[in-house]
């Protein structure tokens, strides 16, 4: 029962899954800060761009920055240290889903207020009812999104 | 907040820590790869719960746990708050957009950055996707917002 629901095992999940929250703990516990990952898409056009929308960020355009930068890095150093079958991984997912699928990420992480760090981490541990309301209609709708692609036959 | 936060010399070197961390992490849980993501949402292998609520549980109780220690952040002077945003339809209408994108790409930002890291340059794809995502709502939110009243959006 437990190997048909995780074929993969748990533990990789739940030690990654702590070391995110971690890497949010050590930003909150020293600044205060709320780190989500999708504010940095709106900040950092705040750097090109004068629509007053994007002008709200110019403040915290810099550290977010930095803290995306910090994710690429992290990640980089997983995979120069993980055995070879773990860390080197190029998706096979279609460039055009990851196109599309990523402005209706852009678009929708910013009207709904937060992403899967936003809303799932912090704001599910800030115990906010905006963020169990988020998360419970994006993980829904991914769902079915996900299995429709997939009986559609779009693979990969 | 403002850009006096930044003044404290270890501001910007804590939130890199923070983020390299937060990318070791997501790297290792092998969330930055869309495929898993997608075996997860088809019901095929259910261990992404344990990232997204291993993360929340380790983010819930430095939340609440440091307030009891201390009310304002060292680097900062900030008071410890939690992250509330106010519910509204958009909270709904965006979270389904969203959902839509992930459920049909597997990436959300987070992992996105992570899985460029990574040297998975696929992944400018979705990358572009997002700036050109969050630029159109941000046109959009601009010219209505300057149209209707001269208000500045709150959230």
């Amino acid at each position: 029962m437990v190997a048909e629901l995780f074929p993969n095992g748990i533990s990789h999940y739940a030690i990654g899954g702590l070391l995110v929250g971690l890497g949010v703990a050590t930003i909150y516990v020293g600044t205060g800060i709320s780190a989500g990952a999708s504010t940095f898409l709106e900040s950092t056009l705040s750097y090109g761009s004068t629509l007053s929308r994007f002008q709200q960020y110019r403040p915290s355009r810099d550290w977010r920055v930095v803290f995306t930068l910090g994710i690429v890095a992290g990640a980089a150093i997983y995979a120069v240290t993980a055995s070879p079958q773990d860390g080197l991984w190029v998706t096979e997912v279609q460039w055009w889903r990851l196109l599309v699928g990523g402005i209706l990420v852009g678009v929708g992480t910013r009207v709904g207020k937060g992403c899967t760090s936003g809303h799932g981490v912090c704001g599910v541990g800030s115990v906010s009812n905006a963020s169990f309301v988020g998360v419970a209609t994006f993980l829904l709708i991914a769902i079915g999104t996900a299995q429709l692609v997939q009986a559609v036959g779009v693979v990969p | 907040m403002s850009g006096e936060h930044e003044q404290h010399p270890l501001f910007m070197p804590l939130v890199f820590v923070g983020g390299l961390i937060f990318g070791f992490g997501l790297g290792f849980s092998q969330m930055a790869q869309p495929e898993v993501v997608l075996s997860f949402l088809q019901f095929e292998d259910f261990g992404l719960l344990f990232v997204m609520f291993g993360a929340a549980i380790v983010t819930g109780i430095t939340y609440f746990g440091v307030k009891q220690v201390r009310s304002t952040a060292p680097l900062t002077g900030a008071a410890y708050a939690r992250r509330l945003k106010t519910l509204d339809k958009n909270v709904v209408i965006g979270g389904g957009i969203f959902g839509v994108g992930w459920g049909l790409s597997g990436i959300c930002p987070g992992a996105a950055y992570a899985s460029l890291g990574i040297g998975n340059y696929a992944m400018l794809w979705g990358i572009a996707g997002m700036f050109i995502g969050a630029y159109t709502q941000g046109f959009w939110r601009s010219t209505r917002t300057e149209s209707a009243t001269t208000t500045t959006a709150a959230d």
